[in-house]
């Protein structure tokens, strides 16, 4: 295993594992108001310091980290949901008229940013955590159904592909079991890239207001608040953005990591 | 060649077309009228009705589709529910920010990116490799906007080297306009240029594999040579299929660090109406950014004819 | 005066031994062919001449061109021998040339990158050289890409940058095993006249033992990193004395004896078939063109008869086979199989995909990577009705892996675990398990060495007598097909041009492009069999 797959899974583990923690515990309550230890630098009280209403920056930060790990997580949920079975029925039915809508629908999609679904989705509905998973979500999309045409087109070219064939197989078993466990450790990789661009993006829409919206707590949200003050309290912008930092390289270090320890050509050179 | 960019140009106009209806719909779904929200819950029936008529609310909504289509290509984006003037004026007021933003913001993006990705794809596995891909890995993982913040603590407010925020305008001349932008652009630029940079990198290394660069060797051309000669327009390909995606995502980043520092651009202007539910203004915006994001695609394609000549005779 | 002397070469490449104390020389106006099986380092060696190696690589001994050490020369001055001294030309024309540059400006490259002449001079000498080697500038213009050129076109323009400087040593790897045997011809005797011209040495790699024993002065046999056996190609010839090299020959030009034909009832019936390709529409509302792969092709296979299909790439043979599989429905004409039409209504017609199996060329992309043997040659079950299962399963599996020389404990092993023989024979068990009526072979054995060549031709030659086997033959190589079938058909451009007895048609061809085809194939000397 590389060093970098072992970085990139602790720095993950990490950022999940105070999520998972902030259900149960949390050095204070994220939402306690205490007006007079406002604005404190990081101290041994307040590791990460306080906010301009006092509450526990450490707090908010691992509650914080539960809403950036949702709205990525089930945004890349949809794009493989629904962009992995488009991917192979394009491929299994190269050239034909039904890959040609899902490629030219793909690309449609490719024409909007997930900034500007977000806000259309707001314009309409109003904001919400909802609107960013959403709008990541279908941006994700063509990014999984593009990878998995791809990767799944030249297996089709392969010969072990023409042999389940002359076994009589059909397209959709054939996807399911030769195409798609050959994919998969691809879908992995991406998966893992595609999350820590989820949670860049959910930091990007919680900032302008198209994301989550208060009293959730969210990382974009809180350096959106930090703007005011960074000249005298420059923690409240830092702390939140190293968060987002360490996440977004875990995930990237984790997904380089495991690209070279999942491809088997390396593996057996390495044996 | 010509058919090729024939070829592409349709598809470029069904692409927009196709957009146009999605957005439309989209607007179409928003629960309430526009008239009555402007005018507040005690307006009279009248008024109201008159309302309708002068935005054309009355009419059926593919008319409706097609007034705004038609006004569009005429130039005409319809008025404004809340200013109550033209939003062609007030979007071309706008874009005069946010599309030099986002150039800017393309131009150092790729300055800075090529040479770091031939640079790395050159020394592979070396020490100066190894610090642009840790550089990278960094820039990666940055948000822009908070990049922006930092870069304001730094440069505005502790050395005073440049303004925290607002736009001087073109009128006071092109370099103080550049002037203003600057920070913005730079924040825009560094984590796309790291991303540049990776594929950059990658490509390179791809085509440092092919057999055309070790003909290249055996005719006595030098490493450094054959990387030049054959590897960076071969390289290219790839790289020019992710400057086209980050044209979008920088059009998009730049509504979003508009907000740091407070420029009078589209972000603003889309985030006005949206809180205002001028919902014609931000049916506009979005299709001004979907028609920049579907027009420079098409320039790609164009851009990949110029350096590879099988697409030019294939078709 | 030896051209170039390699001496006591041994190299190593992140310490894995890859060559051995390898020795040889060339003189100027010589052909010195190294040949051998794969891994034998015959490739490393040219790269060692060339200091083209990869990475971690570590090499000991000598390498003298014109007197000169070449080992360990500074990166700078051997630039200066690359494209100069010594001119260099791969085995695959298809990559080696750089897509977006023209040909002219990569011949000219060579020219210019070392200096050689003044712009003007070098463009005349470009014009020249490029006629030389067969693309005289007014029928190819120096603006023309390479992908607007066949294979064997530009594998003339990598001779062309090769010999541009004319180079006192020239090396050729494997300059033909990727072209069709009428171009490897062609290229063949271009190698040869500007050898005499230019008086140049020529170091020639390659697999192909009737290649070696037609163009070379001296043969040099390598196995595993070291020459095994070396010399003037007639004495050689003449006086194997080493086993590996007799073995090499032996296998080379191995004959099977298939047992007699029993029955001559039509199994296979093809009946004037069509099959066009659309071709990508050249305006926006011109009609698409289109492209006859397949043209009126009419034949019959008996029961028990072995029936081989030759002809070189592009000929519709692929295109042939996808269609009797029932992969591709044909636009006219008829296949039945037994009686049965392979394509019912637009479908596959299942009750008689049943009754046939193929065995692909690519040992390496025949399988599935994730599964094991045991589900890999037990996926034709899927065209039963009723499958086998448990204790059945096993056995028919069992059967199937010992007949064709495998052990029954490989069911458990991963595809990767093999070599590519074993693969070779693992596809063939995949093949025979449901006993189909029919075996189509598709380049099955093409991309093996020539002693594990040998060895599956033998295999299938047991596999005959024992299983009653029928199979369709397509292949490119006439040496195997002549001795694997009783008869065979000859296609070229979509049109079975002969067909007949495999050792008629052979002795008397009576098309143009079967006499073409035979008298281009380089013939193996028959000294080599009588030795052994």
């Amino acid at each position: 295993m590389s060093r970098s797959l072992i970085l990139g899974a602790v720095l993950s583990s990490l950022v999940l594992l105070a999520a998972l923690i902030s259900f149960v515990w949390t050095p204070y309550d994220h939402a306690a108001l205490d007006i007079p230890a406002k604005l404190q630098p990081p101290n041994a009280q307040h590791w990460f310091g306080t906010d301009h209403f006092g509450r526990d920056m450490f707090s908010m930060i691992m509650v914080g980290a539960r809403t950036s790990i949702a709205v990525a997580l089930v945004a890349v949920g949809i794009g493989m949901a629904l962009g992995v079975p488009l991917g192979l029925t394009a491929a299994a039915r190269k050239g034909s008229w039904l890959d040609e809508v899902i490629m030219r629908g793909n690309d449609l999609v490719f024409a909007f940013p997930s900034l500007v679904i977000a806000i259309l989705i707001t314009a309409v509905f109003g904001a919400g955590a909802i609107n960013a998973i959403i709008a990541i979500g279908i941006f994700n999309i063509p990014v999984f159904a593009r990878i998995t045409r791809g990767a799944a087109l030249s297996l089709w070219e392969r010969e072990f592909i023409l042999a389940a064939r002359v076994s009589g197989k059909g397209a959709a078993r054939i996807s399911a079991e030769h195409i798609l466990p050959n994919v998969a450790n691809l879908l992995i990789v991406q998966g893992t890239i595609q999350f820590s661009l989820g949670i860049l993006a959910e930091a990007g829409l919680s900032y302008v207001g198209l994301g989550a919206q208060p009293p959730t707590p969210s990382w974009g949200r809180m350096l959106a608040d930090a703007q005011t003050m960074v000249s005298f309290a420059p923690h409240l912008a830092l702390i939140p953005g190293l968060a987002i930092i360490v996440t977004v390289l875990g995930l990237n270090l984790l997904g380089d990591g495991l690209r070279d320890w999942l491809d088997p050509r390396i593996r057996v050179a390495r044996a | 060649m010509l058919r090729y960019a024939f070829k592409r140009l349709i598809s470029l106009v069904i692409s927009l077309a196709v957009a146009s209806v999605v957005i439309f719909a989209v607007i179409e779904i928003a629960p309430g009228d526009p008239a009555s929200f402007m005018l507040g819950v005690n307006a009279q029936p009248d008024t109201l009705a008159a309302l309708r008529a002068e935005l054309g609310l009355d009419m059926s909504k593919l008319d409706r589709y097609f007034n705004w289509i038609g006004g569009m290509l005429g130039g005409d984006f319809g008025t404004s529910y809340t200013y109550r003037t033209p939003v062609s004026q007030m979007i071309a007021d706008r874009l005069w920010v946010s599309l030099p933003l986002a150039l800017y913001a393309l131009t150092l993006s790729t300055l800075i990116a090529f040479p770091a990705g031939i640079y790395a794809a050159a020394r592979r596995g070396k020490p100066g490799d190894l610090t642009v891909m840790g550089a990278t890995q960094l820039g990666i993982a940055v948000p822009n906007f908070w990049f922006a913040m930092m870069l304001v603590l730094i440069f505005a407010i502790n050395l005073r080297w440049f303004n925290a925020g607002g736009f001087a305008g073109w009128d006071k001349g092109f370099w103080t306009g550049l002037h203003s932008l600057t920070l913005p652009a730079i924040a825009l630029a560094l984590p796309q240029a790291a991303i540049l940079a990776r594929v950059m990198r990658s490509s390179l290394l791809d085509i440092l594999g092919e057999d055309f660069m070790r003909t290249a060797r055996a005719k006595g051309l030098s490493r450094r040579q054959a990387l030049w000669r054959h590897g960076v327009r071969n390289a290219l390909i790839p790289v020019l299929t992710i400057i086209g995606l980050q044209f979008s995502f920088l059009l998009a980043g730049s509504i979003i660090i508009e907000q740091v520092f407070y420029l009078p651009g589209l972000g603003r202007l889309v985030f006005q109406a949206i809180s205002a539910r001028d919902l014609i203004v931000v049916e506009s915006v979005v299709m001004l950014l979907v028609f920049a994001v579907i027009a420079v695609n098409f320039l790609v394609d164009l851009a990949y004819a110029a350096v590879d000549p099988r697409l030019r005779s294939r078709t | 005066m030896n051209l170039l002397r390699i001496e006591n070469l041994s190299l190593a490449i992140h310490g894995a031994e890859i060559l051995k104390q390898v020795s040889l020389s060339i003189a100027p106006g010589q052909i010195v062919a190294v040949t051998g099986e794969s891994g034998s380092g015959k490739s490393m060696t040219a790269l060692a001449v060339m200091q083209l190696m990869p990475n971690g690589t570590r090499t000991d001994g000598s390498i003298h061109l014109d007197g000169q050490e070449v080992l360990n020369l500074p990166e700078t001055e051997m630039c200066a021998l690359r494209g100069a001294s010594i001119g260099m030309v791969f085995q695959e024309p298809m990559t080696a040339l750089n897509p977006v540059k023209t040909i002219g400006d990569q011949v000219m490259e060579t020219i210019l990158i070392h200096k050689a002449m003044p712009r003007a001079q070098a463009e005349a000498r470009v014009q020249e050289v490029l006629s030389r080697v067969g693309l005289p500038p007014n029928r190819f213009p120096l603006s023309r890409y390479p992908h607007e050129l066949s294979g064997g076109q530009r594998q003339r323009v990598v001779i062309a940058m090769a010999i541009a400087l004319r180079p006192r040593l020239l090396i050729a790897d494997e300059p033909t095993t990727a072209l069709d045997v009428t171009t490897q011809a062609q290229i063949l005797d271009l190698l040869k006249g500007l050898v005499r011209e230019y008086d140049m040495g020529l170091l020639m790699i390659t697999h192909d033992l009737a290649v070696v024993a037609d163009m070379a002065d001296q043969i040099v046999v390598m196995r595993r990193g070291e020459v095994v056996e070396s010399g003037a190609t007639d004495h050689l010839l003449k006086n194997m004395q080493h086993p590996y090299t007799r073995m090499l020959f032996d296998a080379s030009n191995h004959q099977v004896a298939l047992p007699e034909m029993q029955e001559q009832t039509p199994l296979l019936e093809v009946t004037d078939v069509v099959r066009d390709y659309r071709l990508p529409r050249t305006g926006l509302f011109t009609k698409p063109a289109h492209m006859r792969a397949v043209d009126t092709v009419s034949f019959t296979l008996n029961r028990g008869e072995r029936l081989g299909l030759v002809g070189e790439s592009g000929c519709g043979k692929s295109t042939l086979t996808r269609a009797i599989l029932g992969l591709e429905e044909v636009q006219s004409g008829e296949i039945r199989l037994d009686g049965a039409p392979v394509f019912s209504g637009h479908k596959p017609n299942l009750d008689v995909r049943r009754k046939m199996q193929v065995v692909f060329q690519d040992p390496y992309g025949s399988f599935n990577p994730r599964h094991r043997v045991a589900r890999l040659i037990t996926e034709p079950f899927h065209l039963l009705e009723t499958p086998p299962t448990g204790s059945e399963r096993q056995d028919r599996i069992a059967e199937m892996l010992r007949a064709v020389g495998l052990s029954t404990d490989d069911a458990g092993k991963y595809i990767h675990e093999f070599s590519g023989g074993q693969r070779q024979r693992i596809a063939i068990a995949r093949a025979l398990i449901i006993r189909p009526e029919l075996i189509l072979f598709d380049e099955a054995v093409s991309a093996l060495d020539v002693s594990v060549r040998a060895q599956i031709l033998d295999l299938l030659a047991e596999l005959c007598a024992a299983y009653d086997l029928t199979y369709l033959f397509i292949s490119h190589d006439l040496s195997v097909v002549r001795t694997i079938t009783d008869r065979v058909m000859v296609m070229q451009a979509g049109k079975i041009v002969e067909q007949g007895e495999t050792e008629d048609v052979f002795a008397n061809p009576r098309h143009p492009y079967t006499r073409e085809l035979i008298s281009a194939a380089p013939q193996l000397p028959e000294i080599g069999r009588k030795i052994a």
